[in-house]
């Protein structure tokens, strides 16, 4: 009986018990088609019968933008590094929400998708590759809305930006990696425990305090300084500030944290997504 | 002997009935522990098979339980069942959105299953747009769409609205737009889910042909799970009759249909009794219907001719009697009377077997209830028992390509007809 399975060239073999490390990427790949197909559908019908439209993307990060420039620059006098504060606040929400959006996204992947999840079979991995990937273009639009807003500020010759800015993609990736990888474990926990969706929602939120978004990291008390640089996304706030508005302190060397930790957390999240997509449906 | 495109090894499925996510962590906790002790999972022991109606004592069941068949290439099976027999729950093993709990399956060939139509579709896209995302979903690649796309709009007969947001279709215009797209599906193996509930006769008719091609003309195997057994039985060659998770037939399609039918509406097609209608005119001993020729337990279908068989005594032969027949439908209204008497016929002292044959054809799909009357002198009942038999003719073995439903009314008179 075994020989006679092991001799003849079977496709595919479905079983209860696989390897943590069957990933299978080679169908993710083959699936390529369907990835790039779901991130056009997200950009085509996110704001299909607005009024708007498009526009939404650029009113959402603008209005944040006077929220925060008020409430955290004028009312609060939360220190900017003498930079400007409409642009300040703008460098942090445009990479901030990058980040927050991929986040609860992916980690809400396997709730949102359980109806198609359940009747038929693709990588799973796709939908949360979708995810960063559509939450990129509209970082892309928004991006481009902020660096309208440096130009202004450099033409007026309040900041200075420098060449790092051409490390930003780099920085993107990180962003994305990072996101991926928590969202994934995330999404694989909340699939069996659902009290969790309640507080990503919610720790998200609590995340941003503790980030230097609305703050410079100049601002951080030495003493607390190495608990905070656990955070893997402060140096890539650093360098946000650093490369466009000129301020703060920025080295090559500190991208090598976030980098181990974006490469370690995404191969966990890989395996631990991958571990849970098999048999989700019958727990959602 | 053609070769072998699905090996079922030992599938099992078990199932956490009740809440699902209270008291998981610590079953959770306690299945880890026995793993790190080397143990068995202390929870597959404990299950119990699936019989929706019976109150179980566990808190998991198995949906399915040691599953074995192999599938030739080309062969189009049925997999048929009461609800809740396993029958989705292989399909979804096969299909991949869920792991089986013990067990291997072994396949040669791309797969498409059609769980349900049109799983993805994005009701704020068109039509072109939801092809082309369907299409991907099922595996296919960009390309492959492209080729196909003429052929597929074709196929759904929703050229005109191509363009418009699907949310703007008729439900029949969106089924017809995902089947077309699963059926244009370059796979070796399809596995279809009761498509057929939805969309109209043309669209059936359409569907069937389509799935036909593709076994028997294209070689494909198909795997089709429905509860209509007229389709079943015209599409397959093979069925597998499921029960309480368990293969109990795995047959020819009509062995397989019949196997499921008796099974499942507990016929009453012959009755033999004792003292039950022993009056002091007559005592009735046997009571049946069957099609002409065969076993009184054989399945009765719209094609056959029928019979009906009485057995009894009759007690005094100096009254004027006779037996009369009344054939009422499962809304209990009545059919037709039916008597000997109306062909001359005599009954006898003693035992007496009247035999009475309807025409092939006669009796549409459905369930019926017969009553029989004792007159005396052709105006006095001297017996009466509603209801004495009840049974149920079958879907027959239809041509692809005709309507699988019921046809309204329910006898099919073969009357004369004359064309000049």
């Amino acid at each position: 009986m075994k020989n006679d399975n092991q001799s003849q060239d079977w496709d595919l073999v479905i079983k209860g018990h696989t390897s943590l490390f069957d990933v299978r990427l080679k169908e993710v790949w083959h699936y390529r088609d369907l990835l790039f197909l779901f991130v056009k559908r997200d950009f085509v019908t996110v704001y299909k019968q607005t009024i708007l439209g498009p526009l939404w993307f650029f009113i959402q990060p603008l209005l944040t933008t006077i929220t925060f420039t008020i409430v955290f620059g004028t009312v609060a006098q939360l220190s900017t590094d003498g930079a400007p504060k409409v642009i300040f606040y703008m460098a942090g929400i445009t990479l901030w929400n990058y980040f927050s959006n991929c986040l609860t996204s992916v980690a809400g992947v396997f709730n949102a998708n359980a109806s198609i999840f359940g009747k038929v079979y693709f990588p799973r991995l796709i939908m949360p590759l979708t995810v960063v990937i559509s939450n990129l273009m509209k970082f892309g639009v928004q991006f481009l809305l902020f660096l309208c807003f440096v130009l202004y500020f450099v033409l007026q010759g309040k900041i200075a930006p420098n060449f790092y800015i051409v490390l930003m993609p780099v920085i993107i990736l990180l962003m994305a990696l990072i996101s991926m990888g928590i969202g994934l474990i995330l999404t694989a926990m909340t699939a069996k425990y659902k009290d969790l969706t309640q507080l990503i929602a919610f720790g998200v939120q609590l995340f941003m305090y503790v980030t230097p978004v609305i703050y410079p990291s100049s601002s951080i008390p030495a003493a607390y300084k190495w608990l905070v640089n656990l955070n893997p996304l402060v140096s890539l706030f650093d360098y946000m500030r650093y490369a466009f508005l000129g301020i703060g302190e920025f080295s090559l060397l500190s991208l090598v944290y976030p980098g181990l930790f974006s490469v370690v957390i995404l191969a966990l999240g890989v395996l631990v997504f991958n571990k849970a997509q098999k048999t989700f449906i019958d727990t959602v | 002997m053609s070769r072998v495109v699905i090996k079922a090894e030992n599938i099992s499925k078990q199932y956490r009935l009740g809440l699902v996510g209270t008291g998981t962590v610590r079953d959770d906790l306690k299945r880890w522990w026995h793993q790190v002790r080397g143990k068995e999972d202390p929870f597959l022991k404990i299950g119990e098979a699936n019989n929706r109606s019976s109150k179980g004592n566990s808190d998991y069941v198995w949906s399915l339980r040691d599953i074995n068949f192999e599938i030739n290439q080309g062969d189009s099976v049925g997999i048929i069942g009461r609800n809740g027999a396993g029958k989705s729950t292989l399909l979804k093993i096969l299909s991949q959105v869920t792991q089986p709990t013990t067990g291997k399956i072994y396949t040669k060939g791309r797969i498409a299953s059609l769980l349900e139509v049109g799983t993805g579709f994005h009701p704020e896209m068109t039509g072109r747009e939801n092809i082309y995302l369907n299409g991907a979903i099922l595996g296919m690649r960009k390309h492959e769409i492209a080729r196909k796309f003429d052929e597929i709009v074709a196929f759904s007969g929703v050229e005109r609205y191509i363009d418009t947001p699907v949310k703007r279709y008729s439900s029949g215009m969106y089924v017809r737009l995902a089947f077309a797209v699963a059926a244009h599906l370059e796979s070796e193996i399809l596995i279809v889910d009761e498509v057929l509930a939805v969309g109209d006769a043309e669209f059936q008719k359409k569907c069937l042909g389509k799935m036909n091609d593709v076994s028997k003309g294209e070689g494909r195997t198909v795997l089709f799970v429905s509860h209509n057994m007229a389709a079943v039985k015209s599409l397959c060659n093979r069925g597998i009759v499921l029960e309480n998770g368990l293969i109990i037939k795995d047959d020819l399609v009509e062995n397989a249909v019949a196997t499921y039918l008796t099974g499942n509406f507990g016929t009453q097609n012959y009755k033999i009794f004792s003292k039950e209608y022993d009056t002091k005119d007559f005592t009735i001993h046997e009571l049946g219907v069957n099609p002409v020729e065969k076993s009184p337990d054989s399945i009765l279908d719209e094609y056959q001719s029928i019979e009906f068989n009485m057995l009894f005594t009759l007690k005094n032969s100096t009254k004027n009697l006779h037996v009369t027949y009344v054939l009422n439908n499962e809304y209990g209204e009545t059919l037709f009377t039916f008597s000997h008497s109306n062909s001359g016929l005599k009954l006898k002292q003693g035992l007496n077997k009247i035999n009475c044959t309807l025409p092939e054809g006669f009796l549409n799909i459905g369930s019926y209830y017969l009553t029989v009357y004792l007159i005396e002198n052709s105006k006095t009942t001297l017996f009466v028992e509603k209801d004495i038999l009840t049974f149920t003719i079958q879907e027959g073995e239809r041509p692809i390509g005709s309507w699988m439903g019921k046809e309204p009314g329910f006898i099919k008179p073969k009357f004369q007809w004359i064309i000049e």
